[in-house]
């Protein structure tokens, strides 16, 4: 297993959020994690990117324990985290803001480089001299996953990429999970979009109330309209 | 016209120094947002350091001066990477009152070790050979020293704009400012970068305060006088904003200098009304940004 999140419980202050969520994901898998707004999918994210270090559990990396560690350094050992609020850096220009996050992959060697970034989002390239805050919704999604692209991951963490984003984009950013997945870039989604999610998943957990509801095949979970019903109908 | 190019000239003289100053205060604002009031500390402890241990090295000539310009800030750099990794880096959370506490704390600490040091009488450092005497101008004679630091001012501006603009350092510097934490979740240690961040800006307050060693008495009040003064000029320009900082850098400096003429007794002051102003009409500054 790639990564294994074991029964952690993740607080913000005094508030409890998670309770005891555990999943995992395996090399070259594109696994989902869906909920409603507020089930705890980011804070799961950022439990396992250090960013909201868990109280109990564990989260294994390549077998070893990562939870605690400084979000740094959780990057630099191979997991790529592409925020929810994007939080591309405004006034830097699409150029900059893709060389700040260039690092090379665990394995020393660097597939993803700024022209073969270019490759996949021409958009941002037309626009690589433009401030980061210039750029439309749909802009600032493609370069915030490209940003973290450049980091060579192993995993790539999305947050609701398609969140706030015209169905013709969401449907272009589709596009691009299938892409990378060709790529072998293993990947953790958390999605809201239901419909998104499944169309480029293998594998789904649902999550609601900061715990895990279901966990099964996409084709499982399609064959369970109750839990739909339940956890992801709005 | 004579006195007003003299004063024009004193004041983006001084000015300079202030920029000096001021760009350290707001970089490391900019990236930790803690206003470090023992910043002007620094500077005198540059100033001393300057006009003791550097005045050392003016026997060697040109470049003897230029050893001690580059060595004193150096030494008050690696004084703030130490007061960063004990003190600064547990209170970059915290509330702005605890923050103020400690970095004011420290303007009386930092003043009582230079007392302790170097006793309280004023020093001077002796000019090097090469920036003594004054030069004509508009037929009045204006000096030396004083042109060499308004050189040097605009030199050390398109440095750091190329540090912050043009390398990849500068780069993540900018990013920092912006988001820390998603800096962090990129694989950089922002914690590294602060600590580098406080360093620069402690050198940028030493190389101000060697530098106006040359130029006038060191002694101790100097810390307060000069922190007060870049305070307003950092509120003037925008807190964080390195354009902004050579601005207010440059208007306080033109203030002060014509406001000694035309009301001797109350220059000081003008800062402040500049200061006042400013907080009315936009309250983050010429240059700056609204706060997000
Ligand atoms: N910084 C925070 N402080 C306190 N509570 C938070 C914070 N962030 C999120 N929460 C709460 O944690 C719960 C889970 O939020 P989140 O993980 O963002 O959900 P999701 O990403 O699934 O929408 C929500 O009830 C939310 O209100
Ligand atoms: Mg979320």
């Amino acid at each position: 297993m790639l990564l294994q999140v074991q029964d952690i419980h993740t607080y913000y202050g005094l508030s409890h959020i998670l309770f005891g969520v555990s999943l995992e994901v395996d090399r070259g898998e594109c696994v989902c994690l869906v909920g409603r707004n507020g089930a705890g999918k980011t804070t799961t994210f950022k439990s396992i990117m250090g960013l909201a270090a868990p109280r109990t559990g564990a989260v294994l990396w390549k077998g070893q324990p990562i939870q605690g560690n400084p979000p740094f350094a959780i990057a630099r050992s191979g997991i790529g985290f592409v925020p929810e609020e994007r939080a591309i850096f405004p006034d830097l220009t699409v150029w900059e803001n893709l060389d700040v996050a260039h690092k090379l992959g665990t394995d020393g060697r660097s597939p993803w480089t700024v022209e073969r970034v270019y490759e996949i989002f021409p958009r941002l390239e037309e626009r690589k001299n433009q401030m980061g805050g210039t750029l439309s919704g749909g802009e600032q999604q493609m370069l915030t996953i490209a940003r973290t692209l450049m980091g060579n991951p192993d995993l790539l963490l999305l947050d609701e990429p398609s969140e706030g984003l015209a169905p013709l984009i969401v449907d272009a950013i589709g596009e691009l999970v299938l892409q990378l997945k060709q790529e072998d870039v293993t990947i953790l989604l958390a999605e809201q979009n239901l419909h998104f999610s499944l169309a480029v998943s293998e594998r789904a957990y649902v999550i609601d109330d900061g715990r895990i509801q279901f966990s099964g095949t996409t084709a499982e979970l399609e064959a369970h309209p109750e839990i739909i019903q339940k956890y992801l109908a709005v | 016209m004579d006195t007003f190019v003299i004063q024009l000239l004193g004041g983006l003289s001084k000015g300079m120094i202030l920029f000096v100053l001021a760009s350290g205060l707001s970089l490391i604002f900019g990236v930790m947002r803690v206003i470090n009031f023992a910043h002007g500390s620094l500077y005198m402890l540059g100033a001393f350091l300057a006009a003791t241990v550097g005045a050392q090295f003016l026997g060697m000539g040109p470049s003897g001066f230029f050893l001690m310009l580059l060595l004193v800030p150096l030494i008050v750099a690696l004084v703030g990477i130490v007061m960063e990794t004990t003190l600064f880096r547990r209170i970059y959370t915290k509330e702005h009152l605890l923050q103020l506490l400690l970095t004011y704390g420290l303007t009386l600490l930092l003043s009582d070790v230079v007392r302790m040091i170097w006793g309280g009488e004023y020093r001077t450092l002796r000019q090097p050979d090469f920036l003594r005497g004054g030069f004509e101008i508009v037929g009045r004679k204006f000096p030396i020293y004083g042109l060499f630091v308004l050189i040097i001012g605009p030199l050390l501006a398109l440095g750091l704009w190329y540090l912050l603009n043009r390398t990849r350092w500068g780069r993540i510097i900018r990013a920092a400012v912006a988001n820390p934490d998603m800096v962090s979740a990129l694989g950089i240690n922002v914690r590294l970068v602060m600590t580098g961040v406080f360093a620069l800006g402690c050198f940028l307050a030493g190389l101000g305060g060697a530098l106006v060693a040359g130029q006038s008495a060191v002694g101790l009040g100097m810390d307060v006088n000069i922190i007060v003064e870049a305070f307003a000029v950092v509120v003037v320009g925008g807190l964080g904003s390195f354009g902004g900082a050579l601005l207010g850098a440059l208007l306080i400096g033109i203030i002060l200098s014509f406001g000694i003429l035309v009301w001797p007794g109350g220059a000081q002051l003008l800062p402040f009304a500049a200061m006042a102003l400013v907080l009315i009409a936009r309250p983050w500054g010429l240059l700056g940004r609204p706060e997000r």
